[in-house]
């Protein structure tokens, strides 16, 4: 059976993890092809809703990177963006999912190396989890659909 | 403000077990302000209630919809148009909003999302505490304006009892003794002496205690 390939979405921030994953490319970095980033003008932008909708649409991790605390160009983006997490992670274990599946980290425009190293333990993490479980309704809901079109 | 919190979802999910399709409506009011059920929160139960299905294997088809109030029939006849896209309607307003949707659909079943809790003023961003009773018979002309039927445990008209201790109520140290509050207040305002007035037994009639209760307002009602 073919290996399971988590799809990961991280929202970045422009200011810090945007620019680490530009700096872990320029670093010659490998971080895994799973992560798909979702470039923010501030963590502190992406709302609760942002994270539900990338996994009911079948993401199976969900990742928010904001600037380190006090760094932030906002103010204080980062910090909302972390309440926000947890307030995901809350209603995804309400519901069963379990809040591991969405993660906030914290990191600056340099680190590079973290970039790759968080976004590496977090895509294994997932793969260890298994694929999201709304999945396989999702397939049959668009496999249903094609066969009646 | 009308306060209210979303109920476990584990409640709202037994609810509406037998649906495949809802019609989750919010409320632009207070809802909205106390975050328990305005279009941000309607979008957040629908996505939960949505993978929360999908993990069992079936879907669940939410239509979103958020009214300017859901307490007017005004506002709640807009709903004519999407009723039948729900099995049921998921009400994410207050007890009234609820009973509102309702009372106009009758044939439909109405389901309430969140658990309304009291009428309060917003402390500090993301808290809220209550401050009216709506006992019909306002005594914060004498009291400083801190409310004794809201604010003291006891609902003490002349107070305070032996339990206030540091200007803190014996139920909780988090609580504050209103009487205390009354007291620093009149004395901030040179009004010492009208502590020293004895209020006489308060007439709940005007509260619930008098049944249910109406308004009616000859130069406006039609």
């Amino acid at each position: 059976m073919k290996e399971f390939e988590p799809i990961i979405v991280a929202f970045c921030c422009h200011y810090c993890a945007y620019t680490a994953a530009d700096m872990a490319g320029s670093m010659r970095l490998a971080y895994p092809p799973n992560v798909k980033i979702i470039k923010v003008p501030c963590s502190g932008k992406v709302s609760a809703i942002h994270v539900m909708r990338a996994l009911e649409k079948g993401a199976d991790g969900v990742m928010v990177a904001g600037c380190l605390e006090g760094d932030c160009h906002f103010k204080d983006g980062n910090v909302k963006a972390a309440k926000r997490v947890s307030q995901v992670r809350r209603l995804l274990d309400e519901i069963g999912m379990g809040p591991e599946r969405v993660e906030m980290v914290t990191l600056s425009a340099g680190m590079g190396e973290r970039f790759a190293r968080v976004t590496g333990e977090f895509t294994e993490k997932i793969r260890a989890l298994g694929p999201n479980p709304v999945k396989e309704t999702l397939a049959g809901r668009a496999r249903a659909a094609a066969a009646s079109s | 403000m009308i306060t209210a919190e979303r109920k476990p979802l584990e409640e709202i999910l037994t609810l509406i077990e037998p649906c495949d399709r809802i019609l989750l409506v919010g409320c632009n009011e207070c809802v909205t302000v106390c975050a328990a059920g305005g279009r941000k929160e309607v979008a957040l139960l629908s996505s939960a209630l949505q993978m929360a299905r999908m993990k069992e294997g079936r879907t669940l088809d939410v239509t979103e919809l958020t009214l300017e109030r859901q307490c007017d029939p005004e506002y709640v006849e807009e709903l004519v148009t999407s009723i039948d896209r729900g099995d049921a309607v998921l009400s994410m307003a207050c007890g009234c909003g609820v009973q509102e949707v309702a009372r106009r659909f009758k044939e439909k079943p109405v389901f309430p999302a969140v658990n309304t809790k009291f009428m309060g003023a917003s402390e500090r961003q993301g808290v809220w505490a209550e401050r009216c009773q709506g006992c019909g018979d306002c005594l914060l002309g004498l009291t400083g304006g801190i409310c004794p039927i809201a604010r003291c445990s006891k609902r003490l008209l002349n107070g305070p009892c032996g339990g206030s201790s540091s200007g803190k109520c014996e139920i909780n140290p988090d609580v504050d003794c209103a009487w205390q509050l009354i007291w620093d207040r009149l004395k901030a305002l040179g009004l010492e002496s009208r502590y020293e007035d004895i209020a006489p037994p308060k007439d709940w009639r005007t509260s619930r205690d008098g049944g249910p209760r109406r308004i009616i307002r000859e130069d406006l009602a039609s």
